[in-house]
This record gives C-alpha cells, sequence and structure tokens, in this order.
C-alpha cells in the first residue's frame, strides 16, 4: 500500500488510528462481510453440484463491495453491479433466494424486488457506466438527493464506456460513485498489460472530480471513502472515482483455472490480507467479539441460506413461452405468433 | 379526427421540431439531449428554440459520445424519464451499438419489466442530399435487428409529428430514422395541436393493380414519382409506405401483393442483409401462391455510401431504377 492509499487497519486488523465507525457499525459491517463470504462458499458448493450455473466468486473483495453497499439506501439509491457484486447485492438488500435464481440463469431471479434499486448484473464490461451516469442525474432532475453506485474491476477502466461515463457524470455533476476494485486481474491479463497508469483515481483528474485510492480489504476504509462521497454527492458536489485495490484470490468464474496465469505465491500473500480476517482481529482487538459469537453467526448464516436455497428451489420451471415475454410491454405481432407456438396452440 | 383540425404546411424539420415542443410542454418526463440539440437547436434545427424555451433542465447539450448519449439516455429512462436522444447523423450510431444491442432493447427483457428503456432515439439518415462520408448511412436493418426495439421511418410531416409523439408515449426504445432529403424537400399540410399515429402500421399511399412498389421513408417519394410516370403509360403501381419496420405490419403488406401479384421493395441500404431482404421472405412465406413474377429488390449496391456527390444517384435508388424493375416483373 503506497502513502497515498486510505487505511484503517495495518494487514493483521490492528487499527492504524482512530476509527470513524462507531462499535455498533464495526458489528455490522463483520456480519456483513460473514455473510457475503458464507454466500460465496456455498454459492461454490451448490455450482459444484450442478444447482448453480456458472458462478463468478468474489472471495477477497468482500469489503471493497459490502463497504459500499453499507452506505447506500436501497429503495431510494441505485445499485449498477458487474457480475462479481454478488456480495454489493446481498449487502444491498437483494434476497439471497433471487440471487441462487440469478447464478440459476431462472428469470425468477432476473430483477429485484421492487423495494431494491439494483439493476440484474451487467455482463458486458464498462456499458454501465454511462448508464449509471444518467440514473444519477435523473434524481437530480426528479429533485431526490439519492446517489447511483457502479462497480467495475480494473479490466474495465479500459473500455470507452468507461471513459465516456465518467466524462458525462463529470460534466452534470451527477451524484454518482464508480467503485472499481482493482483486483489485478481481467481473467488472465495482470493490471500492468492492461493499464500503463500505476493508480487508477489518478485518472479522476482527467475528467476534473475527486479520486481516491483505498485499501480494499479494510472495510473500515471502503465504508469511510465510500460514506463521504455519498455524502458529497448526495449535497450536490457530483461524482467521485474510488479505486479499491484488492484482489480476487478465487478463479475469475466456476469454468476458470488460475493456474495457468498466476503463482500460488501471489494468491497466499493476499489470502493473509484477507478481509474478514482483518475485521474480525480488529474486533477482538477491541473487546467486541467473541468466538462464541462467531459460532453463533456461521449457525444463523447457514439457516438462512437454507432457507432461502429451498425457497429457490421452490420456484417454478421457466415456462419456454417466456422467451418472448417482457421483449416489449405488450407483445407485437412476431412475438405473439411464437408465444402461440411455444405454448403448443398454434 | 386529425382532418377536423386547423393545418398548415411545414416542412418535415418544422413538424418535427412542432412534435418535440409539443411533448416537452405536455409531460414534465421528456427531456430533449444530444450534441448541439440545445444552444443551437440541433444541426438541422429540428429543436430550434426549445432550449430557450424550456430551459438547460429539459434540452440540453451533451459531450460528444455516442455511446455515452444513448447509455446516458437509458439511466435517464430506467429511473423514470422519458428521454429524446439525437444522434447527428445515424451513420455517427455505430460506438453506441453495444449500448443499443446490450441494453437499449434488452433492458425489460433482461430485468423482467423490473427496468424499462422507454427512451426514443432520432437520427438523421439517408442519401441525396450531397453530405461527406458516413452522413448518408442508412443503418435501418441493423437497428431492425435488435429484439426489443422499434424501427419507425416517417415519410411525410404529418405521418412524422404523428409517428414522433407516439414513439416518445411508447413504453419501449423507438430509433426515429429521419430521412434528410426529405428535411425541406417535402412540405405538406399539418394538423395542429397534440395527436398521435398508432405505430405498426403500413399504409398504402397509392392505389393501383399492376405491381406493388414497398417502401418507406425517402424511398416513398421515389416510389411515387415511379408511380406517376408509369401510370402516363397506362401502368397503375401501387405505393405501400411500410413506416414502421418494426413492428411490422405484414398483413397490409400481403394484402397489398395479394392483389398486384407483383412486388418491388425499395430501398436505399446496401442490397445484402438489407431490410428488403425481409419484406421479400415473408412474402414468399405468406404470398407465394399469388405471385406472378420474382420478387425484385431495388436498393444501394454492395458498396459504402458513395463519399463522392458527383455520383451519388448512382448508389440511391432513383425512379429510373424502380421503373426498370417494375418492367422486369412486368414481363411475367
Amino acid at each position: 500500500m503506497g502513502v497515498e492509499t486510505v487505511q484503517y487497519l495495518d494487514d493483521t486488523g490492528q487499527p492504524l488510528r482512530d476509527l470513524p465507525l462507531s462499535h455498533s457499525e464495526l458489528l455490522q459491517g463483520y456480519r456483513a462481510l460473514r455473510r457475503a463470504r458464507h454466500f460465496d462458499e456455498r454459492a461454490l458448493v451448490l455450482q459444484r453440484q450442478g444447482r448453480l450455473g456458472v458462478y463468478p466468486p468474489f472471495r477477497g473483495q468482500e469489503a471493497a463491495q459490502v463497504g459500499v453497499a453499507l452506505c447506500l439506501r436501497p429503495d431510494y439509491d441505485w445499485l449498477l453491479p458487474s457480475y462479481r457484486e454478488s456480495a454489493a447485492a446481498l449487502t444491498f438488500g437483494m434476497p439471497i433466494s433471487k440471487l441462487i435464481l440469478s447464478w440459476r440463469a431462472d428469470p425468477a431471479g432476473w430483477g429485484a424486488p421492487p423495494n431494491v434499486n439494483m439493476v440484474q448484473f451487467y455482463i458486458p464490461i464498462a456499458t454501465q457506466i454511462p448508464q449509471a451516469a444518467g440514473v444519477a442525474h435523473a434524481q437530480r432532475l426528479l429533485g431526490k438527493e439519492a446517489v447511483a453506485a457502479v462497480f467495475i474491476g480494473d479490466g474495465g477502466t479500459s473500455e470507452g464506456d468507461f471513459h465516456e461515463g465518467l466524462n458525462f457524470a463529470a460534466v452534470f455533476n451527477a451524484p454518482l460513485l464508480v467503485v472499481v476494485q482493482n483486483n489485478g486481474w481481467a481473467i488472465s491479463v495482470p493490471t500492468r498489460k492492461q493499464m500503463k497508469v500505476q493508480r487508477i483515481a489518478e485518472r479522476a483528474h482527467g475528467y476534473g472530480i475527486p479520486g481516491v485510492t483505498v485499501d480494499g480489504n479494510d472495510l473500515v476504509a471502503v465504508w469511510s471513502v465510500a460514506r463521504e462521497a455519498v455524502n458529497r454527492a448526495r449535497a450536490g458536489g457530483g461524482p467521485t472515482l474510488i479505486e479499491a485495490l484488492t484482489y480476487r484470490v478465487a478463479p475469475h468464474t466456476s469454468s476458470d483455472d488460475p493456474s495457468r496465469y498466476r503463482t500460488e505465491e501471489e494468491t497466499e500473500r493476499w489470502l493473509k490480507r484477507d478481509p474478514i480476517l482483518r475485521m474480525k482481529n480488529c474486533l477482538l482487538h477491541l473487546g467486541l467479539w467473541s468466538e462464541d459469537q462467531e459460532a453463533a453467526l456461521s449457525e444463523a448464516l447457514e439457516a438462512e441460506f437454507l432457507a432461502a436455497v429451498e425457497e429457490a428451489d421452490q420456484a417454478p420451471e421457466p415456462k419456454p413461452w417466456e422467451i418472448v415475454e417482457q421483449v416489449y410491454q405488450e407483445m407485437q405481432p412476431d412475438q405473439q405468433a411464437a408465444w402461440k407456438y411455444l405454448r403448443g396452440e398454434a | 379526427m386529425i382532418a377536423e383540425r386547423g393545418t398548415r404546411v411545414l416542412n418535415n424539420v418544422q413538424a418535427i421540431n412542432e412534435a418535440l415542443d409539443l411533448a416537452l410542454g405536455r409531460d414534465e418526463r421528456v427531456v430533449l439531449f444530444g450534441e448541439d440539440v440545445g444552444t443551437m437547436g440541433g444541426v438541422f434545427r429540428a429543436s430550434d428554440g426549445l432550449a430557450q424555451k424550456y430551459g438547460e433542465k429539459r434540452v440540453f447539450d451533451t459531450p460528444l459520445a455516442e455511446s455515452g448519449i444513448v447509455g446516458f439516455g437509458i439511466g435517464l429512462a430506467m429511473a423514470g424519464l422519458r428521454p429524446v436522444a439525437e444522434i447527428q447523423f445515424a451513420g455517427f450510431l455505430y460506438p453506441a451499438l453495444d449500448q443499443i444491442l446490450s441494453h437499449l432493447g434488452r433492458m425489460r427483457h433482461r430485468t423482467r419489466g423490473r427496468f424499462t428503456v422507454p427512451m426514443v432515439i432520432r437520427a438523421p439518415y439517408g442519401g441525396g442530399v450531397k453530405t461527406p462520408e458516413q452522413h448518408a448511412d442508412s443503418p435501418e436493418a441493423i437497428l431492425a435487428h435488435v429484439p426489443g426495439v422499434k424501427v419507425v421511418i416517417p415519410s411525410s410531416p404529418e405521418r412524422a409529428k404523428g409517428l414522433l409523439l407516439a414513439a416518445i408515449e411508447d413504453p419501449d426504445p423507438v430509433f426515429f430514422l429521419e430521412a434528410i432529403k426529405l428535411y425541406r424537400g417535402v412540405k405538406a399540410e399539418v394538423p395542429e395541436g397534440y395527436y398521435t399515429l398508432p405505430l405498426g402500421q403500413a399504409r398504402v399511399v397509392r392505389e393501383g393493380n399492376a405491381a406493388s412498389l414497398l417502401c418507406y421513408g425517402g424511398m416513398v417519394e421515389v416510389c411515387l414519382k415511379a408511380a406517376e410516370v408509369a401510370a402516363r403509360e397506362g401502368v397503375e403501381l401501387e405505393v405501400v409506405d411500410l413506416e414502421t419496420l418494426i413492428p411490422l405490419d405484414t398483413p397490409t403488406i400481403v394484402a397489398s401483393v395479394q392483389k398486384t401479384g407483383r412486388a418491388v421493395v425499395v430501398y436505399e441500404a446496401m442490397r445484402t442483409g438489407g431490410f428488403g431482404a425481409e419484406i421479400a421472405a415473408r412474402i414468399a412465406e405468406e404470398a407465394l401462391d399469388y405471385l406472378q413474377a420474382p420478387i425484385l429488390r431495388v436498393a444501394g449496391w454492395d458498396a459504402p455510401y458513395p463519399p463522392f456527390s458527383a455520383v451519388e444517384h448512382f448508389y440511391r435508388p432513383d425512379a429510373r431504377r424502380v421503373l426498370e424493375a417494375v418492367r422486369q416483373v412486368l414481363v411475367h
């Protein structure tokens, strides 16, 4: 971590200075991290059992996502995540059963509940950034103080839409948080082959907006940086580019084999900086946590997950004619003909 | 209903400007934006005076970035506004194709209706006015191949006004392509006040029984001219203005071909893979037994639209080429 990187906890979780979060916030944050980790671990198991489709794990990146999502109000603010942001989605209020269905590629999992302003995970890279700028600008036109938050990875910053979206957000002073999880790898391509700049946050200067690099494995740091950006955006201060330095310790997706492009030593190094271990040590250091509480939390998370799997399993099988539903608000003649055929009525 | 209103003679740009003015005045959610649409009122003056009238929150200039413009509009629409974006020329739409293909047309489907994009993208298209390179493209077939969007191409001021107002009211994304040649090239009576015309309906603009000319946008004028010439030789051609490519009014097309037994499809985009191929396929599927001749296409050549104005009229279909095709189908 360089000097310009915002950090509150050292690599073992010892506070480096006064923490800007209350004890109850620290506990809330830890529980959210653990909940995200639990989901990720169990989702991979489901995937291996053939009960989930291709799944992009986020292990190691929990703090970078959870810290931002904790600053947002799901029924008021907006979240536009990429595929690796299940942790952000979960913390933002997406029900676990919906996430499971979503990664089952079941249409019942597409579309957040009405009180959760989350757009379905984006698969193309960085396309949601101009859209998030539009969503954010609309809040101001509608007289609201809501903000939009958008996540991508370091590879996404090479896309034209990253630059167009940031420029639009800057020009319109839109209340937007662009969070780049710089996790070192765009599938097999390392950051040094992706860009010449050292810090993605430096790019903010090119758009005339604030940019900040934060230790993405330090929940306290991410939360405080995101809270400051959200408050500034709500007050009319415009967008912020946040670069969270983190690492994808898991494969790119459940179909990827990272041993083809990186060393185990590198991964091991980052596993020692695990955001959950650091936060737990911080809580233990402050006398806020015990192994009994840890065990009780694990049990509660497992019960919650099992209930969600059961709920997801009960979702009805998608029907073939759903293919042509929701193409237009009203089915047009071509969809109507297909719909009848798929229902066996033609 | 429209006929009962007072009318004035307007050209296409004036009719479009009037529609935008009415939409902005009627619905606070409507916002108009793009490159040069604000202070300047658009390079063709389609939004002339509107920034001054409605203020820069409703009518505004954006950075020069087509993907950004379309993506920004998608966001505005998802958040509850009714964005109308202008892309300065349809030939400049290509940088936005990822936004168009991946999200504009797909957002409703990929979120199961949770988020929708009631957005209109206006773009001047087509040749005939000696524009520089890339300004005369006709990308309607590319756009028509995007699931989830609608594609509307008006051919007269009265139709342009009512169709644009319907497009802005529409709950789904609509491409509204405006033939540059017609902006000031046609004038007609346009009803006063607010009215909409239904999307998805073709219309017979000239009745005849010898052959059907199937066309849209800038080619309607060309086909009507050809029909006039043919009529002097006693050949009555039927001219069908498709008006909306998506959704396509197949029944009107089929009914016309069933009546005439001959079909010539006219469009100014490159011939191969053009929208005319879709029309020909539908006729073959639904009216084959009525056909007395092969379906012919009169279209641009399989080459980029020529950047050298001295020869562009050899690329863009004209009445002479339409009549050549008519002669060929009448031989049968």
